[in-house]
Order: C-alpha cells, then structure tokens, then sequence
C-alpha cells in the first residue's frame, strides 16, 4: 500500500471523527434539556401554567437547553459539516 | 414587567451555551473550516458584543446597592471591549493575536465582578455558593485565553476555552433568586423558591 494512499485514509478518517463530534453536539445538548426536564418537572412551568407570570411562562431552562441543542443541530452543524467534506 | 434576576441568570446561561456549543465547533473542525462562511465567524465576537450591551440593563434595573452597580458596569465594559477586539481581528481591521489578550481581560473583569458584588459566605445560599465558584472559575480560567494567544491552533486549548463557557452556562443555570446549597440556607434568606 502506498504512504500516500496511508496519509490519505488517516485524513479521511480524522474528518470523518470530526463531523462525528459536531454532529453529536446538538444531540447531545437535546438530551441533556431533556433528561433535565425529566428531573427536575417542576422546572417546567408549562406542565402547570394556571398562575405563573409571563417569565415564568416564556424562560423555562430544561426548554432553553433543548432549544439551543436545535439550533446548534439544524441551524449551525449542517453548514459545518458540508465545509468539513469540502 | 421586570424578570426575576433568576430568570435573567438563565437567559445569560443560555447565551453562553451557545457560545460554548459554537465555539466547541470551531475547536474541533478548526478555525480555518469555521470560518467558510462569514457568519460563523462572527458569532463569537457578536455574541460575546452582545453580552456586553445586555449587561447595561441588568446593571440599569437590577442594582440594589452601589458595588452591584459599578460591578455589572465595569463587566459590561470590559465585554464590550472583548466583543470589538474579536470583531475587529475577525475582519481584519486588526492583525496582531496578542489583541485576544482582551478576553483575558474580559475572563478576569467578569470573575472579579462576580466575586467583589457577592456580600455574602459561600454557603449563604445557592446564588451566593455560585457567584463565589464562578468568580473563582473565571479567575482561574483567564489562563485559558492567554495560552490560545500562545497556541492559537491547539485543539485542546480551544476545547478548554469552548468549555469554559459550558461550564459557566451550566452554573447559571442552576442559579436561583433563594435556595439552599447542599442543605445550606441562612434564616435570613427568606422563604425558597420551588
């Protein structure tokens, strides 16, 4: 086998860990607001929403985690992981 | 109208999260990657700006004494000024790395902001504990913002750096207008919360 066929395989596979780390960031910042939601319900004012104040109802951690893990999956990552192909 | 401090504590975490998952990114993909496409590379300086300018108000509506006002006032300058510097060397309106010493600043504004408006013991109650071990966090992390003007490239520099913020935003978090701290609460606190 070739070295330069070698470094080529040894620069494929460390991008394809790479896109595997981004890709796994959101997910995994989903699961953590999720597996919060599931400890601590009280958390989530939505659950119980009859006479809670508007940032009550509007700022709800586990949710914000969860929504940040979105944002970053489908908003950020795509993008990163089409220029690490490149 | 005003949110509880709590509530402010939480959307500041959720800043810095982003911030911690972007920045985790650029780590791992490397700088050069990150930044094919131009917004990407501003989201650190922006967000970071942007942290900057939300801390008048909290400075404005939330100062319930005059070190609470002249500590959110000089954390929101020195963000401010991190946020510009990273903006500038993004655009290359500046070139020299040693410019990132800045957010060394930034790191030990904001820790020592947390720890000299914090009046009260660690184990006064849970938003005291967190303002001290953030305080102190942040102090001990500067040294992270300054390697990565020495190792700009480094990889598990800019994981730490990236962490940093997760850790923060995890601290936030758990922040909580009055609460115990591992069985900890002064009768002086007030009724907890949920």
């Amino acid at each position: 086998m070739s070295t330069q066929l070698v470094s080529e395989r040894t620069a494929v596979r460390r991008r394809s860990a790479r896109a595997r780390a981004v890709s796994a960031l959101g997910p995994a910042t989903m699961l953590a607001g999720v597996a919060w939601a599931f400890l601590q319900p009280y958390r989530l004012t939505l659950l119980h929403p009859h006479g809670q104040s508007f940032w009550w109802l509007v700022v709800e951690p586990p949710l914000l985690v969860l929504a940040v893990g979105l944002l970053f999956h489908f908003v950020v990552a795509p993008g990163v992981l089409e220029d690490l192909e490149e | 109208m005003q949110p509880p401090s709590e509530h402010v504590h939480w959307l500041f975490a959720t800043g810095f999260l982003i911030l911690g998952l972007c920045l985790l990114g650029e780590a791992i993909v490397g700088t050069e990657v990150w930044r094919r496409r131009a917004w990407r590379a501003y989201i650190w300086p922006g967000v970071l700006f942007g942290l900057g300018v939300f801390m008048w108000p909290v400075m404005t509506f939330f100062t319930n004494s005059t070190i609470h006002m002249l500590a959110h006032g000089s954390w929101a300058e020195v963000l401010m000024l991190a946020g510009a510097t990273e903006l500038a060397l993004v655009r290359g309106k500046l070139v020299n790395p040693w410019w990132r010493l800045t957010t060394l600043a930034a790191f030990l504004g904001s820790g020592t902001a947390l720890l000299v408006h914090e009046q009260n013991a660690w184990f006064f109650q849970r938003s005291s504990f967190l303002h001290h071990l953030m305080g102190w966090t942040l102090v001990i992390a500067a040294v992270v913002p300054l390697a990565r003007c020495v190792r700009p490239r480094s990889v598990a520099i800019g994981s730490a750096f990236a962490l940093t913020f997760v850790v923060i935003s995890v601290m936030l978090y758990c922040d909580r207008d009055v609460a115990p701290v591992f069985g900890h609460l002064s009768p002086t606190v007030g009724a907890p919360h949920r």
